[in-house]
């Protein structure tokens, strides 16, 4: 017996890589689903807005979404890595294959469930990321009057804005910010963009309900107390909760807003 | 009484590991349904050789389930469409009048086709000898209770060990993966006092010569346990990545420093 390869290029190795990202990706979605139900919010997106502001823009957020955009590239090349090796290693293929028979759709579907994920991720990106960042959202400016708590919004042009400015004069303050939450109003306004993030949801739910207790048993969890919650948790929370929670934001600037 | 049914075969037969293969379509005649099916082949070879004509080639030997030789992918399930048993398990009263059967090989890079139906699986072989083995000499046999072992992990352990290595596990994978043949014999020494001293050589070396034999990767669809004829469970697949991840990074002999 001799010692051995290193980790990383080994099977094992590329499916820790595989692991460890989807679990941190699942995690970062808890914090997504939570910041963003102030969508929710009937406030013009004052509470939104200045979310996002902080969440671009403090330090500490922005090292973890830089790790978070390594993890889903990660994610992606080894998921490619490991199914071309996977293709490799039966050349050819049965002419019958009962598949149904020994395991769930979604186990042996996770490729094409990540791809619809992956290509979601991309227009995700481009309507909100990269518009935010590039100036390509609306601006807006909120007035509250200190003494009686009433908020108003308003849209400001780019010339009246020269950043995310908070200020206070005559009792009233004042914030100018990207309007982020606007953007996403008039993003599900299209039926098309409402279909398909319902539709990449669904993806998701079917990806995560087989990812999240998949990538446990990879790090060698095992157990007949924690393996059911674990299962629990890849159902109810990242099957289920999670994914609708998401799918509720474009239904409702859709059909309620 | 027997009943006796006609069954339409589409066989692979292939001459060699150099030629390209095709499915065939045999006819099999009479066939009583408590003949197993090893023994449907046999008839349908029988006939064959009377025609002059070459029988199909596949592997069998103990013909009661025990010594993993018999394959065989029938209508798109390894062994058939039961559970729990292997080929020569397998009745012809799973079957009816009239049904087509399509046969195919194992379906592997690992698992070249040797002729018709029968496949190399030195590469199991192979793995076994990079590390499914205790180094010592054993000597005489023990006292008994000389070396405790807990009821439940000799369970455990006995469990793991009944794998009898027919390759299902590989032909039900959709990734041709053989983690599960593989965690079954790293499991089998990882969890008894006598496996201890090679414990993460082990796995380590039969983990490498996996990948070099050109297996797939496991994601954890579970096919393989589904359709092992011997039950081993997916739970040995988190025992082997425990005792991999355990001999990579916090493996008692590595951490500290030695002279």
């Amino acid at each position: 017996m001799s010692n051995s390869k290193p980790v990383l290029s080994s099977s094992l190795g590329r499916k820790l890589i595989m692991s460890l990202t989807g679990i941190f990706l699942c995690t970062f979605l808890i914090v997504h689903l939570i910041g963003n139900l102030q969508l929710f919010n009937n406030d013009e997106g004052y509470a939104f807005n200045q979310y996002a502001y902080f969440m671009t823009h403090f330090t500490p957020i922005k090292v973890v979404s830089y790790l978070l955009y390594a993890s889903i590239i990660l994610h992606a090349i080894y998921a490619l890595v490991l199914t071309m090796k996977n293709k490799a290693a039966r050349p050819i293929g049965y002419a019958q294959f009962n598949g149904a028979a020994n395991s769930k759709w979604n186990s042996r579907n996770m490729g094409i469930l990540g791809t619809i994920i992956l290509v979601f991720l991309a227009t995700h990106m481009y309507n909100f990321w990269w518009k935010y960042h590039n100036d390509q959202v609306p601006y807006v400016e909120y007035r509250t009057d200190l003494a009686t708590g009433n908020t108003t919004a308003q849209e400001i042009q780019a010339t009246e804005f020269n950043d995310y400015q908070v200020t206070t004069e005559n009792n009233v303050e004042i914030i100018k910010a990207r309007d982020l939450y606007k953007q996403v109003d008039f993003a599900f306004q299209n039926i098309g963009i409402v279909i398909f993030y319902v539709i990449a949801m669904a993806a998701l739910s079917f990806h995560l309900i087989h990812g999240f207790k998949s990538a446990f048993q990879t790090l060698g969890v095992s157990h007949r107390k924690y393996v059911p919650i674990i299962e629990f948790l890849s159902v109810w929370v990242f099957g289920i909760i999670i994914p609708i929670g998401f799918a509720l934001m474009p239904l409702y600037f859709y059909f309620v807003k | 009484m027997a009943q006796h049914m006609n069954l339409t075969l589409k066989v692979w037969r292939q001459k060699n590991d150099k030629t390209k293969g095709k499915f065939v379509t045999i006819q099999a005649k009479d066939i009583a349904d408590d003949m197993s099916f090893l023994e449907m082949l046999d008839i349908v070879n029988e006939d064959l050789t009377h025609k002059g004509e070459d029988p199909i080639y596949f592997d069998h030997d103990c013909r009661e389930g025990i010594c993993g030789m018999c394959s065989l992918v029938i209508n798109g399930r390894p062994h058939g469409p039961k559970y729990g048993i292997t080929t020569c398990q397998l009745h012809m009263r799973s079957f009816h009048d009239g049904q087509t059967i399509v046969i195919e090989p194992w379906r592997a890079a690992a698992f070249p086709v040797l002729k018709d139906l029968a496949v190399d699986r030195t590469s199991f072989d192979r793995i076994q000898q990079a590390g499914g083995y205790v180094n010592v000499n054993t000597g005489g046999v023990p006292d008994a209770n000389a070396i405790p072992v807990p009821k439940r992990i000799a369970d455990e352990a006995f469990e793991s060990a009944t794998c009898i290595g027919c390759g299902a596990c590989v032909a039900a994978c959709k990734n041709a993966s053989a983690m599960l043949f593989v965690s079954a014999k790293i499991s089998q020494f990882a969890l008894l006092p006598q496996g201890q001293t090679e414990r993460y050589e082990r796995a380590q070396a039969m983990i490498d010569q996996m990948d070099a034999e050109g297996f797939g990767n496991c994601t954890n669809t579970g096919a393989c346990e589904a359709e092992c004829p011997k039950g081993i469970k997916l739970s040995n697949i988190a025992r082997m990545n425990r005792e991999y991840f355990t001999a990579k990074f916090v493996r008692e002999e590595d951490i500290h420093t030695h002279s």
